[in-house]
């Protein structure tokens, strides 16, 4: 009953997010005395189970041919079915697409309550606490969950990893008897090019805002100085929103939270909503031609100049300096 | 077909970290001077309801909302974007409710309202920005749900729903009835209602409902807190000194600041 379970899609691989969320976990089972079980879920899942069941105590499969690819309402039917038999305390998820829509869902039918984009999770007395930025990254609050189980969706790359255990935990399959619920359908799914490292998962982030002024100079412009940091390339909403660039590459509270140990932020002002998506960033720095621009509040380092001077001359200097 | 929208207003998001201050003691921010606004994601919601409307030519568009009298204003402004009707659900409770309870009192309201084919949310409203009340209200309904939406068709009695996903995008295929969460693109930029049309919506009629009227528990939709409630709030003290570069050219000053990023990437 004071079980902590994890919940995974295998598409995502054993991914930054998926080894903080077994951290988080594993901490929280440790505080309430439980067990930390993972249910993984979806084609591919074997691989998965096999890397976390060096970190939790049980793994179960769920690959069967209705779960194989995701499709929202069965995908729900079965998690419900495996964490209501697994009857835990807390279910976790990240904060993938996915797993955001289905965790409130899922706590409805278990009868608990969710909430999300956690970044602390503790136990206080019978309650479980949760810890988020609200208003749009301009305060923190402190959500108290009435109901169990309780399930919460993660900011899960902040979370440190797991230790890995002496003793491999127990892999099942799950014996489900699943239907598919098809009053929706995923019929098209696209996969917006984008190099071959994931944004979220990031060390060195270029970034450009609505200052950059069009599509063009993010691939005349910051594509190369992205190229030459070994970069990934993301961007404001004001940019995605301008259809400049795809919104996959958007950062912030409704896009991508990212974690890199650089974030240049390239004519960007620095909305809240915008720094709620880089406030683990390590370091931040920026090129505004103004002064007074709240991301400069953010930054280590900056540079206060037209970044259609500042980039071609600073790939110059970059490219020397690399020698 | 009968589509319905769910609106709700929010403090301006936009007003500048430096002019925000909450209340730690009723955990709530201040009001201050800044504007009540329609969520954005709301907004992106009837801006692609009324873009669908305009597709299949023939489409009833009901916006709904739960909140204070003043919410009205935003039934209004979403009437003269052309939106067919509208209803308030006044709260005289707990300014900022639960999800669940938001979703139960939406969901009540829906009922009485009639039957609809299309319902939407935003993914979720820039106060505070839980992104449950969709999922919720879909349960509470007994419909499938289809998130981060921002585009949608109708064929042949059956929607298409292009939604984003981490890595890109997918296209959803549903029988309706479904309850769809809007997010933003470039697409669904709300449209500005001109003047008149904003003053003439207010001649338009408007149902009100209290809490009373929804057949529901009004004084626990009230207290709005059975599913969570906000222990603290308060807004973290966090201030990085920028350094800037310095230099008498710009040469001199890119040349530094390019030797710092060099310093923080070669540690990788
Ligand atoms: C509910 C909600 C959720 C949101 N979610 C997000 C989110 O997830 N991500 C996000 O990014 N935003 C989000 N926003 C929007 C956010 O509030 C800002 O509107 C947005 O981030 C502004 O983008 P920007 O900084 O690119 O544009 P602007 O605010 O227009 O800033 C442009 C900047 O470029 C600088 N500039 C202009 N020209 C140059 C030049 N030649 N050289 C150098 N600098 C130059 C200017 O000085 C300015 O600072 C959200 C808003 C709401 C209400």
């Amino acid at each position: 009953m004071n079980d902590v379970v994890i919940c995974l899609f295998a598409s995502a691989g054993f991914d930054k997010a998926a080894q903080g969320l077994a951290g988080a976990g594993r901490r929280l089972a440790d505080e309430l005395g439980g067990r930390l079980r993972a249910v993984v879920i979806g084609a591919g899942a074997d691989t998965l189970a096999l890397e976390f069941s060096r970190l939790c105590d049980t793994v179960i499969i769920a690959d069967q041919a209705e779960l194989a690819e995701y499709q929202p309402e069965t995908c729900l039917n079965a998690l419900v079915r495996l964490c209501g038999e697994l009857s835990p305390r807390t279910v976790l998820l990240g904060n993938d697409a996915y797993s955001q829509e289905i965790a409130p869902r899922l706590a409805y039918r278990l009868g608990g309550s969710a909430v999300g984009d956690g970044v602390e999770v503790r136990v206080e007395g019978e309650a479980l606490r949760v810890s988020r930025q609200v208003y749009g990254g301009k305060a923190q609050a402190v959500i108290e969950l009435k109901r169990m189980p309780a399930v919460v969706w993660l900011r899960a790359r902040s979370f440190a990893p797991a230790p890995a255990r002496a003793e491999a935990g127990e892999v099942t399959r799950a014996a489900l008897d699943i239907q598919a619920d098809t009053r929706t359908r995923v019929i098209e799914r696209k996969r917006e090019e984008q190099g071959e490292a994931r944004l979220e998962e990031a060390r060195v982030i270029v970034s450009g805002g609505r200052g950059i002024g069009g599509p063009e100079p993010f691939t005349t412009e910051l594509q190369p100085l992205a190229d030459l940091l070994g970069a990934q390339m993301a961007a404001s909403r004001a940019a995605c929103d301008a259809g400049w660039v795809p919104p996959t590459w958007q950062v912030g509270q409704t896009g991508k939270k990212v974690t890199p140990d650089l974030y240049l932020a390239i004519a960007i002002t620095g909305a809240s909503q915008h720094m709620a998506g880089i406030s683990e960033a390590k370091t931040i720095s920026a090129i505004n031609t103004d002064p007074d621009a709240p991301i400069f509040k953010h930054c280590q380092f900056g540079i206060v100049e037209d970044y259609r001077k500042v980039v071609p001359l600073l790939r110059e200097k970059l490219a020397a300096l690399q020698k | 077909m009968n589509i319905l929208v769910c609106l709700k207003q929010i403090l301006d998001p936009e007003i500048p970290a430096r002019d925000f201050r909450v209340d730690p003691a009723r955990r709530e921010a201040e009001r201050g001077s800044a504007n009540l606004v329609t969520n954005i994601f709301c907004e992106n919601a009837l801006e692609t309801a009324l873009q669908l409307r305009e597709r299949t030519g023939s489409a009833k568009i009901t916006v709904l909302s739960y909140g204070q009298p003043s919410a009205e204003d935003s039934l209004r402004k979403a009437l003269a974007m052309k939106a067919d009707a509208a209803a308030l659900i006044v709260n005289d409770g707990n300014a900022n409710p639960d999800p669940l309870t938001t979703a139960r009192v939406l969901a009540a309201a829906i009922r009485k309202l009639g039957t609809f084919d299309l319902i939407m949310v935003g993914r979720e409203a820039g106060d505070w920005g839980a992104g449950q009340t969709g999922g919720l209200l879909a349960e509470e309904l007994g419909l499938p749900c289809v998130s981060f939406v921002d585009r949608i068709e109708s064929e042949g009695g059956q929607l298409r729903l292009k939604r984003q996903t981490d890595t890109g995008w997918e296209v959803l295929e549903a029988e309706p009835p479904i309850v769809a969460t809007v997010t933003n693109d470039e697409h669904n930029l709300p449209r500005i209602p001109k003047v008149r049309d904003v003053m003439m919506s207010y001649r338009q009629p408007l149902t009100k409902w209290t809490l009373d009227d929804l057949g529901i528990e009004a004084n626990e939709a009230r207290a709005g807190n059975t599913y969570y409630q906000v222990a603290e709030l308060f807004i973290p003290q966090k201030e990085t000194r920028c350094e800037f570069v310095t230099g008498d050219t710009l040469d001199q000053k890119v040349e530094s600041f390019a030797k710092r990023i060099v310093e923080v990437t070669s540690a990788l």
